[in-house]
């Protein structure tokens, strides 16, 4: 059943890199390691993109490599956002751990 | 599947696995730059030159420059009394396994349905470049947009309020 | 015969390289040029530390280094030897693995960035598709090995110089990108050796190189300013002023490690000024099609050589600017220029051949740079200057 085919190998680190990015996503406590899960998640997805791209019909039609290009812009402005929003709450209530910020009231 | 691939791999992953699991913050930033810097060497593998330029460019050159400024401006380098994993955590690492299982699966039973092919037509900046202001030119202007409103909404949500007189 | 001068180098390798069995033969010619990369330009390096010390000390009117060898010319030695021979002095309670890799990780990212610049004719080591990106791709790693170099001192002054050094660096890389985008739109291409390639024609023998237009001459002036504050050299080197920061990131570094740092420096000096010189000098080619004789290899450490002057010289003439100052100064008044220039480009390659794009371009760019000056020359109202003694 294990197709060793090229496509399969990168397919598979890229579903390996989500887990892991989902995993410190939900298991640590501060704000910004979130926020670096969920960067290795949007990585994890954009090497999908690439490897089929790479790997898959087309690639002349550069649509993998665009999809890629942009998400990684999409990133990097999240990314910048959600930093912020970190630093903001951090000012106001002098914590970054998410168990600490679980009430609406300031 | 070459040994370079696997280099590559166990590379990037080996940078997923300590972000997650050092206990310092500013060592999971640079942990996670090694896994930037893997995953760019994937791409450049992948003969995606301008993807893993720009990989490197955007992610390490300014993304984790931003993290690691948002650490040391919120004392992140501290470390909590309670630990760093929050007190849920097993079942974090379920559904992350659980999610990993079935994206697995899904891949080993697909992949042999799609056309493998292995030789690459060669894409200059040049292609890309016309990519961009032909056919991607409405994501182009909107990833514009999209940037500039990003770039006014964090200095104003991470600026300094002016004092209220009381 | 000037022809077989100029490609001396090649054929050097090429009959190296010819002892070796066929399969071998890319490789091997590859790892020559890098060894011959990583010999020649730490040698430049040597060089250029005695040229800095006794150029400086002449602006200063003092004489530099004098004592060791003719005129001083063996000082880099003595400055080798001691910082070889120095004590590897590691705070105790820095971060050990980081505070070990930072240089390593500046050396590494700016030796790369050598391997991209075409120093003669077909004299580039890798003639990538999109060479000038991978160059400013390893520029951006070299502000990571800042932030790590001065966070794991453990020390205030350091952190301080660090966080000083990557928002300078930052703010600085986008009016480096913006202005050489200005030469890939006229050039077509990202890769150097084309670019090269198309400022080596002349019309009655003078050169098409991009400084001898308006939108270049801006353009390089813009870039030559984001290059010095990239390189934290003065007037921008508030990061790792001597007055001011003990030394900034590199304060808790001694030794070996040190040197490491100071050939980072110098190495990004170089690799920035072979990058502006191919950019908008023409690279390997020369002045005058008469000029064509001398070897195209040596007109491009010339020109090398003559940046790395200007940066000696406005070391020793300019005041350093205030962290402040030097950021206003960037976000203020170079992007919105460099964007101008941008459109200006534009605007020169959609005018067509002529003298009126000519006097369009030049007029455009003066009253701007006059327009924005002005604007930015609006000083805050300060009182009457007081004093304060102590008590």
């Amino acid at each position: 059943m294990t197709a060793a085919t090229p496509l399969a190998g990168y397919l598979l680190v890229a579903a390996l890199l989500f887990a892991i990015g989902l995993t410190g996503a939900l298991v640590r406590r501060n704000a910004i390691m979130v926020l670096i899960g969920i960067e290795l998640m949007l990585n994890a997805a954009n090497l999908n993109l690439i490897a089929f791209w790479r790997f898959g019909p087309h690639p002349e039609a550069l649509t993998g490599m665009m999809f890629a290009i942009f998400s990684i812009a999409v990133a990097a402005a999240e990314a910048a956002v959600g930093l912020g929003l970190v630093i903001s709450i951090y000012r106001h209530t002098n914590t970054a751990e998410l168990d600490k910020i679980d009430r609406m009231k300031g | 599947m070459s040994p370079i691939f696997y280099l590559l791999a166990a590379l990037t992953l080996a940078g997923g696995l300590a972000t997650v699991l050092l206990k310092h913050l500013v060592h999971a930033a640079l942990a996670v730059t090694v896994a930037f810097a893997g995953l760019a060497l994937l791409f450049l593998q992948l003969d995606a030159q301008f993807a893993g330029f720009a990989q490197i460019l955007v992610y390490i050159g300014a993304v984790a420059i931003l993290i690691v400024f948002a650490i040391l401006l919120t004392h992140g380098a501290d470390l909590p009394k309670e630990g760093v994993f929050s007190k849920t955590w097993a079942l974090g690492l379920v559904i992350a396994a659980g999610v990993f299982a079935v994206l697995a699966w899904a891949v080993l039973r697909s992949v042999s349905a799609i056309p493998q092919q292995n030789t690459m037509p060669a894409v200059t900046v040049h292609d890309i470049g016309n990519a961009f202001v032909g056919r991607y030119v409405l994501p182009l202007e909107i990833v514009g947009l999209l940037l500039t409103a990003a770039t006014i909404g964090a200095v104003i949500v991470a600026m300094h309020e002016k004092e209220r007189p009381r | 015969m000037a022809a077989n001068l100029d490609q001396i180098f090649i054929l050097l390798r090429n009959w190296l390289v010819s002892f070796l069995p066929a399969a071998l033969r890319p490789a091997a010619g590859v790892l020559l040029g890098v060894i011959a990369i990583v010999c020649v330009f730490p040698g430049f390096f040597a060089l250029t530390t005695v040229f800095e010390r006794k150029g400086l000390g002449r602006i200063q009117n003092r004489l530099g280094p004098n004592r060791v060898g003719p005129f001083g010319l063996f000082q880099p030695i003595a400055d080798g030897i001691k910082a070889l021979t120095k004590e590897d002095v590691v705070p105790l309670s820095a971060n050990a693995v980081v505070h070990f890799l930072a240089p390593l990780v500046m050396v590494v990212a700016v030796f790369m960035e050598f391997a991209v610049l075409p120093m003669g004719r077909n004299m580039v080591l890798v003639d990538m598709d999109a060479g000038l990106l991978f160059f400013f791709a390893m520029g951006a790693a070299t502000e990571l090995s800042v932030f790590m170099a001065g966070w794991s001192s453990r020390n205030k002054y350091s952190l301080l110089g660090a966080m000083r050094a990557v928002a300078q660096m930052i703010s600085y890389e986008v009016v480096l990108l913006l202005s050489s985008v200005a030469v890939v739109m006229i050039a077509g291409s990202l890769s150097l050796p084309k670019i090269v390639a198309a400022q080596d024609q002349f019309t009655n023998g003078f050169p098409h190189w991009y400084i001898f237009t308006p939108w270049g001459l801006a353009g390089f002036l813009m870039y030559a300013i984001a290059a010095t504050a990239e390189t934290n050299r003065s007037p921008f080197d508030l990061p790792e002023g001597e007055s001011e920061l003990v030394a900034g990131y590199h304060t808790e570094y001694s030794g070996f490690k040190f040197a490491l740092f100071f050939l980072g420096e110098y190495l990004a000096m170089f690799s920035i000024s072979g990058l502006g010189t191919t950019l908008f000098l023409g690279g390997w080619s020369a002045p005058l099609s008469v000029l064509n004789f001398i070897p195209s290899w040596i007109w491009f450490f010339g020109k090398v050589m003559m940046s790395i002057f200007v940066f000696i010289w406005l070391r020793g003439t300019l005041p350093r600017l205030r962290q402040d100052q030097l950021m206003n100064f960037a976000w203020k008044f170079v992007l919105p220029f460099t964007l101008l220039n941008l459109m200006v480009t534009a605007l020169w390659r959609f005018m067509g051949e002529g003298w009126q794009r000519w006097v369009v371009c030049t007029v455009i760019l003066v009253a701007a740079y006059v327009v924005m000056g002005r604007l930015e020359m609006r000083r805050e109202h300060f009182g009457p200057r007081s004093y304060r003694y102590a008590e």
